[in-house]
């Protein structure tokens, strides 16, 4: 059965038949790298204009529907638009950190394409301390939204990147904790073992309401992490122009923009992998029949549709609520969150040692 | 007590939250509720709404005749100017000079579709048109003449 897998492996084998081993690990990182920022480029345009749909027809509009059919074609006009505009560096900024601002956002989020699982054996890095490995580098691109604000030279743009500091910083804890209640019940830092560890049932359905609060609390940290609406107070558009990315222009705000939509991919798929069972098909209990025509969709298209609905889900919230105050923003995390995961985090605890899971 | 109101906050807040993501969802499932006009495209049943003024017309029945008696309240009433009119002396059949319009100068580039003109008007002869299609590549396009060629006054307007 052809399958990505597969796919890799034969290309994997082939190499290494082809060429001494030196060389055919250089053509994979080669066709990694590749790969990675071809994912990068098409989830941009896709989600782009997924989110520019959704939020028209949330507001009764069409959308875009001139540029091809459906209005398919609009983003890639919109990029071709930004590729072709200057890159202007204002005279007071500091030009160094506001040149590399741009590509530190972007690198920590292709960093975190590495420990996914984007299918039945697919992965780049299967790292034993995956789910650490990706709070960790996730914290990197508020540096580079701080950097951007930083070398502005611009008020707008360093509140922006100040407010954007002042929020990772707080979600970061109760994402953090939401993401151990998974760890504790897995036993495994691990994403593959996570993932494994759900073939009899999704850890939403398996953990009861502690792991649905702990899912619901990840889900609104994540929107608070990756700076979106009710959480935008970094761009804020209608008090700060456009916070830390006011002075970008051209291909570097395009970085930004990119940066914006690839880190909300990755949010929602280690929120799929963790709760909604990464590429593990849907199985109930001991229906057989049920079961083998669930296994008979491919592991990467499961993967897919369960991040594309959290993406879904996190689009239908930016549509759907107005923009939280700085004050609110912090009661929210420091005053509802954090004590509701923590407890949350002890009854898990007890779960998971008392044995009281499917 | 402090932790019933706490969960009782929590709770109200969630259920506010989802009554709005009640009325978005809706809406994302039922595509048929888009009220936005697709203009180009439905240019042949376009109807605009009662009160939008897009253009001062002047009336003409089949005879190409209209009411305007040249009185220029409208050029008085107008805020900035839109209006000029020409008056010129007709003579009449019993050999009477009588006033009458030659042209009615009608700046649209000028005008703010205030509507002040057509209350003034005591024969109600201008009124507000609904086409909006007005752009052109050339300012002097927009000085129109209200008046057709070869129209005259209605007869038994004073």
């Amino acid at each position: 059965m052809l399958s990505l897998e597969n796919i890799i492996n034969g290309i994997h084998t082939w190499l290494n038949n082809t060429f001494d081993p030196t060389l055919a690990l250089t053509c994979e990182f080669v066709l990694l790298g590749i790969t990675a920022i071809a994912i990068f480029a098409v989830l941009g345009l896709v989600l782009v204009l997924m989110e520019r749909k959704v939020a028209a027809i949330m507001q009764i509009r069409k959308g875009p529907n001139r540029v091809g059919p459906f209005g398919m074609f609009q983003t890639v006009a919109d990029t071709l638009k930004l590729i072709m505009k200057e890159g202007l560096t204002p005279d007071g900024a500091d030009k160094v950190l506001f040149n590399l601002a741009p590509f530190i956002v972007m690198i920590a989020a292709m960093l975190l394409l590495a420990p996914i699982p984007f299918a039945k054996g697919v992965q780049m890095w299967d790292i034993n301390i995956g789910v650490l490995f990706i709070s960790a580098v996730s914290s990197i691109s508020v540096i580079g939204i701080l950097m951007a604000g930083w070398a502005s030279n611009n008020k707008y743009s360093l509140l922006g990147a100040m407010r954007s500091g002042a929020q990772i910083v707080s979600y970061e804890l109760s994402a953090g904790l939401s993401v151990i209640t998974i760890v504790i019940l897995t036993g495994s830092l691990q994403l593959s073992e996570i993932v494994n560890a759900q073939q009899n049932g999704w850890w939403i359905f398996k953990g009861h309401i502690p792991v649905l609060i702990s899912f619901v609390t990840f889900i609104i940290a994540v929107t608070a992490e990756t700076n979106r609406a009710p959480f935008d107070l970094a761009e804020a558009e209608s008090e700060l122009t456009a916070g830390f990315h006011t002075e970008y222009s051209g291909m570097k705000f395009a970085l930004f923009f990119l940066a914006e939509y690839i880190n909300i991919f990755i949010a929602c798929a280690i929120g799929a992998t963790l709760f909604l069972g990464g590429w593990m098909p849907f199985h109930i209990g001991n229906w057989e029949g049920f079961n083998a025509i669930m296994d008979y969709i491919p592991s990467s298209i499961w993967f897919v549709g369960k991040t594309f609905f959290l993406i879904f889900l996190m689009m239908w919230f930016r549509w759907t609520f107005p923009r939280l105050r700085v004050d609110q923003l912090l009661n929210l995390e420091w005053k509802y969150l954090l004590p509701i995961s923590m407890l949350n985090l002890l009854v898990v605890t007890v779960m998971a040692i008392m044995g009281w899971y499917f | 007590m402090f932790i019933t109101n706490y969960i009782k906050e929590i709770f109200n807040g969630v259920k506010s939250l989802l009554t709005g993501m009640r009325i978005t969802g809706y809406y994302f499932v039922h595509p048929k509720e888009i009220i936005t006009e697709q203009y180009p495209d439905n240019r042949a049943t376009l109807k605009m709404a009662n009160r939008f003024r897009g253009e001062v017309v002047m009336i003409h029945n089949e005879n190409n005749e209209h009411a305007c008696t040249g009185c220029s309240a409208c050029e008085l009433a107008c805020p900035n100017g839109t209006i000029k009119i020409i008056n010129k002396f007709d003579i009449n059949a019993e050999g009477k000079k009588k006033k009458a319009i030659d042209t009615f100068v009608y700046h649209l580039e000028l005008c703010t579709m205030c509507n002040l003109c057509v209350i003034a008007c005591p024969t109600d002869t201008i009124k507000m048109d609904q086409t909006f299609e007005h752009s052109v590549f050339d300012r002097s396009q927009l000085t129109k003449v209200l008046n057709r060629p070869g129209s005259k006054i209605k007869a038994g307007v004073e």
